[in-house]
Formats: structure tokens, sequence, C-alpha cells
């Protein structure tokens, strides 16, 4: 993908974050065009997840701005985040165990429902015909993402994979701009992956959905994504193509060094 | 093959989206419906004198279930346990009092309501402390909700107006010439109003459990951190948690006082009764509207059932059978948490599982 004419999407300015005496993030500036797949890679506690957080809402840092779509964003609670079309997984899965899949993934259309409390408390007329609505389209992510057997069934009793797999359902459901994908293959086995893999690349090119992702298996990331981050302690050490960062020597050094 | 859904296909979302999309179910429904509002009224319950049945039985059980599901609306869909239902009931009680001697000639049923949404209201600020604290210490939040308001009924006079013997009794009051409260009421009628409302309450109950509200209060209950990701905003998802189930349990209180007892004291609202409920939920099932109708008629039909038989059929001491049958609740409950810690709820789910295969084992 060429990325000189691409928008820009978000862009993450100087940020520093701190935990008392820890410095989990320090000075870390880059940006997320539309429509790309971008990946964080690092070691662990480089600070990936914590950028995640930041983005979400969840880690206010002390210094350092956002700017998401040309604007500069102020400080938000995740709530107010999820209103502006950003979407998360988990690295360890979040999903709500207590209800189906079906319930799992409709609750990601909570933002696009509006029916007041009196209708609900009637669930007729509008209620319903909104509910309705969205029920058709969260089906269609169900098929999207081949999980119509397990439609029914409680999430907390379904294998690892598929678990993982509802979670990216949620998360589309939200119909996101921006899509946050911690870890989607940690502790899958290749041919989960290569699922995953697949669906990454769908939803990224018939959704047009901008995707960045944290992820171990370097095989993956650099198959996947359009460009990508490195961090190292907090600190960045590289921005670039899979290519250049593959060939970054103080990438090497730090990461890919080891035997893999 | 008793119980199936082969066969039984839906062609549209509404229809599958129902609350009781199978066949059998609405066979169920049917017959506890039969039973509640023709049978039981009629002839009472088998061994057990009418009036009994209705005063002692009956009556209760049907405002215990309204409590329960209050209760589970809070505990078992929004997650944030509460210890002080009994005196969200007396909030319900003193404030449908209140309403009553200041507007002596609105309806006794509106009453009632606006009680509800008075306990709705209370209920939210003692809520206020969800926000910040998550569990046990949530309950010792609650813990003092319950002692506070035991305190208010008994030091603030205003709210039993200045009697004398510190209770609230209950004024006549009559609606298309029926008398609905006070020493004349018939039995039936009580019986018949709090019957209207529960079944009002549970139908409400059950959409707005299944619809986005629902959702997002079991959201926050299953996991909270991945429910801000999704839009949910912590504040109104638990407050309106609390809204709503202190509303039911308001009217509970309302209807307790008004329908059933005839007057009150504080100690009809004491920690030992908001325990009552919790295990009527937690027996029940936890999450469940079902299990709301499970849990108040375990707790509360069967030792009152053992004890009258008891006397009439083996001619045992009232005294004798008392403690006998709180040992056997004991030990019913201990063995239904042993057996499924989800409680009857669940276990109706897994009866009707194997009902679907009966008589093969799978």
């Amino acid at each position: 993908m060429s990325s000189e004419q691409k928008k820009v999407m978000m862009e993450v300015k100087n940020i520093n974050l701190r935990f008392g005496g820890v410095i989990a993030i320090q000075d870390v500036s880059f940006d997320i065009q539309e429509g790309e797949i971008r990946a964080i890679i690092g070691p662990n506690g480089a600070g990936k997840s914590s950028m995640l957080n930041v983005i979400n809402g969840f880690y206010h840092p002390q210094e350092g701005e956002i700017w998401f779509r040309g604007e500069k964003r102020p400080s938000m609670e995740p709530y107010e985040v999820a209103k502006t079309g950003i979407a998360r997984t988990f690295q360890n899965i979040a999903l709500f165990k207590g209800m189906t899949t079906i319930e799992n993934v409709m609750t990601g259309r909570q933002l696009q429902m509006s029916k007041n409390f009196f209708w609900q408390l009637l669930r007729y007329g509008p209620a319903i015909e909104e509910e309705v609505k969205h029920r058709k389209r969260c089906e269609e992510i169900i098929d999207f993402l081949e999980i119509n057997h397990i439609r029914k069934s409680p999430v907390g009793s379904l294998p690892y994979g598929l678990q993982k797999r509802v979670e990216l359902a949620r998360a589309l459901a939200m119909e996101p701009d921006l899509l946050l994908l911690d870890e989607p293959m940690a502790g899958m086995n290749v041919e989960e992956k290569q699922d995953m893999s697949r669906f990454i690349i769908d939803v990224n090119e018939e959704f047009g959905t901008t995707i960045a992702l944290i992820e171990h298996d370097m095989a993956v990331v650099m198959d996947l994504a359009d460009r990508v981050v490195v961090l190292d302690y907090g600190k960045m050490l590289a921005d670039g193509t899979p290519k250049e960062v593959q060939s970054n020597q103080s990438v090497i050094d730090a990461y890919l060094g080891v035997a893999h | 093959m008793y119980f199936r859904e082969t066969g039984q296909f839906k062609s549209k979302y509404k229809e599958e989206l129902a609350a009781f999309p199978i066949f059998e179910d609405k066979i169920g429904i049917a017959i506890a419906a039969l039973l509640a509002f023709v049978l039981i009224p009629i002839f009472g319950l088998p061994g057990l004198s009418w009036d009994f049945t209705m005063s002692a039985v009956m009556i209760p059980v049907v405002i215990f279930t309204i409590t329960t599901l209050g209760l589970n609306i809070l505990l078992g869909f929004a997650g944030q346990i509460s210890l002080g239902t009994a005196a969200f009931m007396g909030v319900g009680a003193y404030s449908c009092y209140k309403i009553m001697t200041i507007f002596p000639d609105l309806n006794a049923l509106i009453c009632v309501v606006l009680s509800g949404v008075v306990t709705a209201f209370v209920g939210t600020i003692f809520g206020l402390p969800s926000l910040r604290i998550k569990g046990f210490y949530l309950m010792v939040a609650t813990l003092a909700a319950q002692f506070f308001l035991e305190w208010a009924f008994i030091r603030i006079p205003w709210l039993y107006n200045y009697n004398i013997s510190g209770a609230i009794e209950v004024p006549y009051k009559e609606m298309f010439g029926i008398v609905l409260t006070g020493a004349k009421s018939e039995p039936l009628t009580r019986y018949f109003v709090c019957l209207g409302f529960l079944v009002v309450l549970t139908w409400l109950a059950s959409n707005v459990i299944r619809g986005r509200i629902g959702r997002s209060w079991m959201m926050i209950r299953d996991m909270d951190i991945a429910a801000e990701l999704i839009g949910v905003r912590p504040l109104t998802a638990k407050l309106s948690a609390f809204a709503f189930s202190s509303f039911y349990i308001g009217i509970s209180g309302a209807l307790m006082v008004f329908f059933w007892l005839g007057a009150a004291e504080v100690e009809s609202f004491d920690i030992n009764h908001s325990f009552t409920y919790l295990f009527m939920v937690i027996i029940g099932g936890l999450g469940s509207i079902t299990g709301c109708y499970f849990g108040a008629i375990l707790v509360w039909v069967i030792p009152v059932i053992l004890k009258e038989y008891g006397k009439s059929v083996f001619g045992i001491d009232a005294f004798v059978m008392e403690n006998f049958t709180t040992i056997l609740l004991g030990v019913v409950m201990v063995v239904i948490l042993i057996v499924e810690p989800h409680g009857l709820a669940r276990i109706w789910q897994i009866a009707k599982q194997k009902l679907r295969l009966w008589p093969f084992p799978y």
C-alpha cells in the first residue's frame, strides 16, 4: 500500500505515561493511517498494551497529545472514546461470560440503539423493531466470522480460539472506524492463527476498517501489517514497513536478534 | 421427548425474540396461570383452610416474588450486591402511608406505584457508593443504608404520623365499590391486586432485561472494563439498576403492609428479612426471572405448609414443628447449593434439557 496520499486517522504525539516512578511509555509518537493495518510490536513490558489503553482512555498520559481525525482529542473516559468509533479486543479475553454468543455480539450494538427506557419497558413497536434490525446486522457479522453454530452457546464454555473470534465479532458489531486488537492470536495453534489472520484481512478489506494490532508472532505481523511500530522499554525503536523494521539494527538487537 | 423445539421453526427474528418461543413453555405458563388465577383462589391448597391459604401462603408469596424480582435485577442482572432490601421495602411502605395521608382521595393502587417511585429515588441515592466500590465493600455500604433507614423509621415520627404505637395503620380504601385495603377488605381482593402487580411487573422486567438496558446491566456485571469500552457509562447503568430494582422492592414493601399485614412496625423491615430475601434470590437462581418464583415459593411456602401439615396431619406441637422446618429448610438450601450452585432456575433448565431427550440419556 502506498502511504503517501493516505489520510492520517489517528496521531499520537510525544506520549509520556508514568505510574509513580515507573515509566511505562516515554516520548512515543506515531500515526495510524486510514485503511491500513498497523502493528505495534515489542518484547514483554514494552508498553504496547499501555499504548492501547491510552488510546482507549483507560490511562491518561501525563504528557502528550492524541489527534483523532484531524482534531486534538480532549481527555476522555473509555465510554466516550467508544462513541468516537474505536473498538477493542483484549489480550486476556474479556467476554461477558454469563451471556450467549449472540447476546455478546448484540452488546456491541449498544451505542447504535437509542430507544428510551419506556419503549424498552414495553418492548413493543419501535423497541422491538430496533432489536430486530440490530439482530439482523449481528447475524451478518456472525455469518462473516463463521460462528453460526455456537450462536446460542454460553461463551464461557467455548474453546479459546472461538472465544477470541466472538470477541472480534463483538468489536465488529460496533462498526468501528478504528479497531484495536490486543494479541488476537495469543495462544492459538497454526490453523487458528491462519483463520484469524484471514478474518483480520477480510475485515480490513471488506469493511475498510483501520486496524491497529499488537502481536508477538513475527511471521503474522510481517505478513499482515502495512506498517510496524516497535517499542522497547516504553521507548520507540523504529517505525516503518515490515521490511524496514526487519532490517533495522536496533530492532534486531532488541528483539528479532533472538532466534525465531 | 416431551419438551423440544424441533420442528418449531421461526422465520422472523421477532418470533424468535418472543418471551416464550417454544410451544411447551406456553403450556407451562398457562398451567401456572390457571393455578394462580383460578384453581387456588377457588379451592385453596389441599389440607389447608382456604383463609389460611390466602392470607398466609398466597398473598405473601406473591409479594415476596416481587421483592425477589427487584433484588434479582440488582444482584443477578446488574451484579451489585445489596443487603438493604428490607429497609427499602420499609421505604416503600412508609412512603405509601405518607402519600395516602397527604392525598386521602388518591387511588390506593396509584399510591403503591408512587411509593415505588419514591423508593427508586432513595435506592438511587444509596446506590451511589457502587460507583466507587464493588463486592463485599458495597455490601457493607448497603448495610449502612439498612441501619440508617431502620433508625429513620423509629426516630422520625413524621413518617408514622406521630402515632403513639410507632406503627403504621392501614386506612380504608376502595375502588369501584370494592374494598381494597383496611380491616374490612376481602383476602381474595387483596390477593388479586398483588397478583396483578406481580404479573405486570414480571412482564416489564423481562422486557427490560432482554433489551438494551438489561444488556448494559449484564455487561457491567460480567466485565465492567469491556462494558465501558463498548460505550456503557457505568454511572448510568449502575444507578438505573438501583433505581429499577428499588422500584420493585418499594412496591412490594407497600403491598406487604397495605395488602397483607394491615399494620407494620420497624421490625418488619429489619436485617433478618433482608437476609431472607437474599436467600430467595440465591436459592432461586441469580439472573433468572423464573428463579425468583422458585426461590420465593421454596423459602416461604414450604416452611409454612410443613408447619400446618405437622399440626394437622401428624399432631406435632407447633413449637417443635417451627424448629424442625427451620432445620429442614437449612438442609434443603445447603443441598441445593451443593448440587447446583446456580440455584433452582439452573436445575429447571437442566430438567428441560433432559426432557428434550427423554427417555434416552443422550
